[in-house]
């Protein structure tokens, strides 16, 4: 079995001028397909683990089996949490979770914000469902996802160099300021199902 | 000329602290050469982003965080003054990191990428390496594979005498492993990404050109005085 890099929901010009199509360019084309290239270079050696899936892989390997699983899983969530017709505020399943759980869109948009810039070095922000169906925001270091402890992710944001050194340089809040202007909260809820 | 990182952070330390602050304050060190000195290697672009917003954005958030720490300690506020140790952590070793790597590259025309068979660094990466082209090789795959942000280091070992190449994650600097730096490159996607794009190994490969050996010899002589 091949791993496959899954389409972009998107043409790479979809999110500009947000998000330019040379970000989404390098991006997709060459970290996320990046990721799937050298997972099957790796499962080319017929070790006991090729031919599980994503999920699977992230929840039982470790080292460089489990970075590469979890980013082309974390990248492919993250496209989907982005939309050219995404942005403004919540509504639905997610807006009612999310003011049980922070007060208001705007208490959880400045917290959710502040997770995500104030992230030392390589990684995510998300939003999960724990297991007393309860929104909460986690970040993880480099590869991490939230599924190996449990929670369901809802939303994610990448907060690694390349998502935004094109278009924003060092400026990360910058970044997840435009973030909020394409957040696809249809994907949201179609995560609380 | 060359000015080592101890230099260059005694520099840093002297700035005036206000009298109500007893927190350290800590200054961005200039850089040894103009910012496209290094160019086409690192272009001027990310030299200035590098230095400018990067360092001094560690510098002035470690300054912060040590204030926080005062403030915390006069108050007896461990538990604030153990929530501020990883804000430290990170800002104070980016500052020391990026401290030392500004004094670990030159221009070419002065030396940069020279590995003078005359040092006793470059006797010591031979004897333990092969060659240098052997040391660099080893080099760069073990810093090129670092996942996420972090650094590739040589550095020396006070107790076995020796020279060893390691990585570090995130910024944590290379005194957490009681080694003395050497030489470091950062591998942090913003060291290289409006130049190289993904391709740290390509960025890796052509770093060498502007090494300042002679600071890394005079680091070398230091750490392995007796």
């Amino acid at each position: 079995m091949t791993y496959e890099l899954p389409p972009l929901p998107y043409a790479k010009n979809a999110l500009a001028p947000h998000l330019s199509e040379e970000t989404l360019n390098f991006h997709y084309e060459k970290h996320h397909r990046g990721y799937v290239n050298k997972l099957n270079q790796l499962a080319a050696e017929k070790p006991a683990w090729a031919g599980k899936s994503y999920e699977e892989l992230i929840k039982t390997e470790s080292g460089v089996v489990f970075n590469q699983a979890a980013q082309i899983w974390n990248h492919t969530f993250y496209w989907k949490s982005l939309s050219p017709n995404g942005g403004g505020a919540p509504t639905g399943k997610v807006a009612e979770l999310i003011n049980e759980a922070f007060g208001s869109f705007d208490a959880f948009k400045e917290k959710f914000s502040a997770a995500a810039s104030g992230h030392f070095g390589s990684g995510w922000a998300w939003l999960v469902r724990d297991d007393n169906n309860k929104l909460q925001i986690v970040s993880t270091h480099d590869a991490g996802n939230p599924i190996k402890d449990g929670h369901i992710p809802v939303l994610t944001c990448d907060v690694w160099e390349h998502a935004y050194y094109i278009d924003f340089r060092n400026d990360r809040p910058k970044y997840i300021a435009t973030w909020w202007n394409l957040v696809n909260w249809e994907f949201a809820n179609s995560n609380l199902k | 000329m060359m000015i080592t990182s101890r230099r260059l952070l005694n520099n840093a330390a002297k700035a005036p602290s206000r009298s109500f602050s007893t927190a350290k304050k800590f200054s961005l060190p200039a850089l040894p050469y103009n910012y496209d000195a290094l160019s086409p290697v690192i272009s001027g672009n990310i030299m200035e982003l590098h230095h400018s917003k990067h360092h001094n954005a560690y510098v002035n958030n470690l300054n912060a965080a040590l204030e926080q720490y005062a403030d915390a300690e006069s108050k007896n506020d461990v538990g604030k003054m153990i929530a501020l140790q990883s804000a430290i952590k990170f800002n104070g070793g980016g500052h020391v990191n990026h401290s030392i790597f500004w004094t670990n590259l030159a221009p070419t025309k002065e030396g940069g990428g020279f590995a003078d068979p005359k040092f006793h660094v470059v006797q010591a990466i031979t004897k333990k390496f092969g060659s240098v082209e052997a040391f660099v090789t080893k080099f760069n795959s073990q810093t090129a594979a670092v996942q996420g942000s972090g650094w590739g280091w040589l550095g020396f070992n006070r107790n076995t005498h020796d020279i060893e190449v390691i990585t570090l994650p995130n910024q944590d600097p290379l005194s957490v492993t009681g080694l003395v730096p050497l030489l470091g490159v950062d591998v942090w996607e913003h060291a290289y990404y409006l130049d190289y794009k993904n391709a740290r190994p390509d960025y890796l490969k052509e770093i060498w050109k502007v090494v300042n050996w002679k600071n890394v010899e005079e680091r070398y002589l230091e750490a392995s005085k007796k």
